[in-house]
C-alpha cells in the first residue's frame, strides 16, 4: 500500500528560502527541524534494499558498423531516386517546393525530409495499420495492400482477424468489451451521454468529475487532484501554467513530446540532462543555484525538474528517491509524469512512488494518464490543494478544452475502484500482479533467448533492439505473419543507430499468448539474426526456476 | 535431407546479405542494380587477386630470400 507516512514527508528545509515562488507555500510544510540529510539517509536506505536492475547492454561493435553500412546503402539509393525525381524520371509523390519559390528557403530538404521519402517510406507498412476490434490482448486489423511501394494503401475489405497484441499500452487490460464489466459505463452513458459541450470553467463541471476527482485524489494519496479530458494536453498545458519567463526547467533528455512541448510552450529556460543521470542533473543544478539566470545573474525564480516514470522507449524507471533527495537539497520542484507507470508498478498500481516506497508528499506535481492502464482517455495532476486550485484557474486546458466525457470518467472510476478494491473484489489486485508476473516472465525469457532488451526488470515497456533499419521492416512483416501485432520504432523516436521493437505487457495476456510470442520470437531472432546479447546463459533454456538459481550462482 | 538443409542455409546467408546491406527494403529494380554491382565489385576484386597476388607473393619471396639468404655471406666476408 501507498505509506503517506513515509519517511521523508518535506522535514527537508533549511530556514532561509527564496520567498518568490509561487508553488512553495503549498507544497512544503515549512518546520525546518532538521538539517534533512539524515532524514534522506533513511529514504536512500529503503531505495537501497530494492535493488535497481536496469539493462542498457551495448551491442557489439560489428552491429554499429553493419548498421551504418545499411544506412549508407538506403542513402546512396535515397540520393539516386531523389536525382531520379529531380530530372523527371520518376514521379514526385512528395511535396515540392514551387517554381516561384525556388529562390527562398528550402522547405523540404533537411534530413527529416530525405529520411521520411528514401528510407521510411521502404517499410512504412509496417505502421500506422488501423485496427478494427477493441484492443484487448487480441484484436482485429483491417488488412491493406500496396501497389506503388507504400506511397498510398488500399484496403482488400478483409480484416486480419485475432492478432495477439503486443502494442497496446492495455497493462491492466481494462480496455475490454465485457458487458458485466461495462455496466456503470453504459448506465452512465444512458444518463449523461456523450457530449459536455463546454469547459470546466464554463457548463462542464459535472458531478461525475468531482466524483472522479476525489476518487484520484484518493488513490493517490494526495490532497486533491484535477483530471482533463486529453492526456497530451494534461503535460503541454499544465507546465506553461506552473512556470514562465525567468524560470528552468530541468528536463530529461528523454522526455515525451508532450512535455517538450509544454516546457517550450511555457517560455522558461529548459536545460537537458542526461537520461536518469543523476550527477548530470546534480551538476545542472548546482549550476543553476551559482550562477542564477544568464547574463542578470539573478537566481531563478523556479527550477522544475521533469521527469517520466517509465520512458516508454528504454523501459527504464526514473530513479525517483536520487531526484526527490537533489530537488530537497537543492530546493527544487519536480513535476512527475507517470503516464505509463500509473496503474503498471507498485504493489498495488500506485505508480513509482508507490514502487520506491515514497511518500506522494515527496513529488510537488504528479501527473498521470488515464489513456493507459484504465483504458480510458485523459488524464489527471494530482498534488496539494493548493497546487490543484491554481491549475483549476490558470491552466488552459481548464479554461478552454472540453472536459471530459462522462461515460469515459465513469470507466476509469470503474478501473480505479477495481484496482482499490472498492468494489468489492480482489480483480484489480490480481491484475497488478498478473502484469507483475508476465513482465518479469516476459522480459526473463528474452534475457534467455540472448536479445538485448533494455530497461527495467519491472518495467511492462519492453523494448527489444533491431538496430539495422532493413530489420525493422522484416521483423514487423514476419512478426504479423505470424499473427502478432508489433510496435516497431526507428529514427526519429529513438538514435539512429538503436532502431527497436517495443512490446508492451499487459495483464490481459495469458501465458499461452505470451509463449506464441516468444516461440515466434525465438525463431525469428534465429532468422533474422537478432540475439545479439553477449550476456545469454544459453540460446534454448528450459523454463525451470531450479536451473536459474543455478546460472545465476 | 542435407541438401534441403544445405539450401535453407544458403537462403538464410542470403537473407542477412539482404537485410544488412538494407537491399531488404529496396524495390526490385534498385536490388537487382544493387545485386549487380555488389556481384561485380565482388568479381573484379577476386579476379585481380588472382591475377596479382601470386606476383606479389613472388617477388615477396624473392625479395626476403635474398635479404636472408645473403646476410651470413655479408658477416663472413
Amino acid at each position: 500500500m501507498a505509506n503517506p507516512s513515509a519517511v521523508c514527508n518535506g522535514h527537508l528545509h533549511h530556514h532561509h528560502q527564496k520567498q518568490n515562488n509561487l508553488l512553495k507555500s503549498g507544497i512544503y510544510k515549512k518546520n525546518g527541524i532538521t538539517k534533512g540529510m539524515k532524514k534522506n539517509g533513511v529514504s536512500n536506505g529503503t531505495l537501497h534494499k530494492k535493488t535497481i536492475t536496469e539493462h542498457f547492454e551495448q551491442a557489439p561493435m560489428y552491429v554499429a558498423v553493419l548498421t551504418f553500412l545499411g544506412f549508407g546503402v538506403g542513402t546512396i539509393f535515397g540520393y539516386l531516386r531523389d536525382f531520379m525525381r529531380a530530372w523527371g524520371l520518376e514521379k514526385r509523390n512528395v511535396a515540392a517546393e514551387r517554381e516561384q519559390q525556388k529562390d527562398f528557403v528550402p522547405l523540404y530538404q533537411d534530413f527529416e525530409n530525405f529520411y521520411t521519402r528514401n528510407l521510411y517510406m521502404r517499410i512504412r507498412d509496417n505502421w500506422n495499420r488501423p485496427i478494427c476490434s477493441v484492443p484487448g490482448p487480441q484484436f482485429d486489423l483491417m488488412e491493406r495492400v500496396t501497389d506503388d511501394y507504400n506511397w498510398t494503401f488500399r484496403f482488400t475489405g478483409r480484416t486480419i482477424k485475432n492478432v495477439i497484441n503486443m502494442g497496446s499500452y492495455n497493462y491492466l487490460g481494462f480496455a475490454e468489451t465485457d458487458v458485466n464489466a461495462l455496466k456503470t459505463v453504459t448506465i452512465e452513458l444512458q444518463k449523461y451521454g456523450t457530449g459536455i459541450c463546454s469547459t470546466r470553467q464554463e457548463m462542464g463541471s459535472l458531478d461525475k468529475h468531482v466524483e472522479l476527482e476525489k476518487l484520484v485524489a484518493k488513490f493517490l494519496g494526495v490532497e486533491d487532484a484535477m483530471v482533463f479530458g486529453m492526456g497530451f494536453a494534461t503535460n503541454s498545458m499544465n507546465i506553461p501554467a506552473l512556470v514562465g519567463k525567468g524560470c528552468l526547467i530541468l528536463s530529461d533528455e528523454l522526455n515525451h513530446t508532450s512535455l517538450v512541448l509544454g516546457a517550450r510552450l511555457s517560455g522558461a529556460t529548459i536545460r537537458i540532462f542526461k537520461h536518469n543521470n543523476m550527477q548530470s542533473l546534480e551538476k545542472l543544478l548546482r549550476d543553476a543555484i551559482i550562477y542564477g539566470q544568464p547574463r542578470s545573474r539573478r537566481a531563478w525564480r523556479k527550477i522544475l525538474i521533469l521527469v517520466e516514470g517509465i520512458y516508454s522507449m528504454e523501459g527504464s524507471i526514473v530513479r525517483l528517491p536520487e531526484i526527490v533527495f537533489l530537488k530537497k537539497k537543492y530546493k527544487a520542484y519536480l513535476y512527475l509524469d507517470e503516464a505509463h507507470s500509473i496503474g503498471a508498478v507498485g504493489a498495488t498500481g500506485r505508480g513509482v512512488v508507490e514502487y520506491f516506497g515514497m511518500s506522494p508528499d515527496d513529488v510537488d506535481v504528479l501527473m498521470g494518464t488515464f489513456t493507459k492502464s484504465f483504458g480510458a482517455a485523459g488524464g489527471y495532476i494530482a498534488g496539494k490543494k493548493d497546487l490543484v486550485d491554481f491549475l483549476r484557474t490558470h491552466s488552459h486546458s481548464a479554461v478552454y478544452a472540453t472536459s471530459m466525457c462522462p461515460p469515459v470518467a465513469e470507466q476509469i472510476i470503474r478501473a480505479m475502484k477495481c484496482l482499490m478494491g472498492l468494489d468489492g473484489t480482489t480483480q484489480g489486485l490480481q491484475r497488478v500482479r498478473q502484469l507483475g508476473k508476465n513482465t518479469r516472465y516476459f522480459r526473463r525469457r528474452l534475457h534467455e533467448m540472448g536479445f538485448i532488451i533494455y530497461g527495467n526488470d519491472d518495467s511492462p515497456v519492453v523494448p527489444l533492439l533491431l538496430y539495422m533499419p532493413g530489420k525493422i521492416g522484416a521483423f514487423a512483416r514476419r512478426m504479423l505473419e505470424k499473427n502478432i501485432g508489433v510496435v516497431v520504432v526507428g529514427f526519429p523516436a529513438t538514435p539512429i543507430t538503436e532502431s527497436r521493437a517495443r512490446f508492451c505487457v499487459s495483464a490481459a495476456h495469458t501465458r499461452e499468448m505470451l509463449d506464441t510470442v516468444l516461440n515466434a520470437l525465438d525463431e525469428l531472432g534465429d532468422f533474422l539474426h537478432l540475439k545479439y546479447s553477449r550476456y545469454s546463459k544459453s540460446s534454448h533454456p528450459e523454463l525451470y526456476e531450479e536451473t536459474r538459481l543455478e546460472l545465476e550462482d | 535431407m542435407d541438401i534441403k538443409r544445405v539450401k535453407d542455409y544458403i537462403y538464410w546467408l542470403y537473407y542477412q546479405y539482404l537485410l544488412i546491406t538494407c537491399s531488404y527494403v529496396l524495390e526490385p529494380w534498385e536490388r537487382s542494380m544493387f545485386h549487380t554491382i555488389t556481384v561485380t565489385v565482388f568479381a573484379m576484386v577476386v579476379y585481380t587477386a588472382y591475377v596479382f597476388v601470386p606476383i606479389h607473393v613472388r617477388l615477396a619471396f624473392e625479395f626476403f630470400s635474398q635479404i636472408f639468404g645473403s646476410q651470413p655471406e655479408s658477416t663472413v666476408s
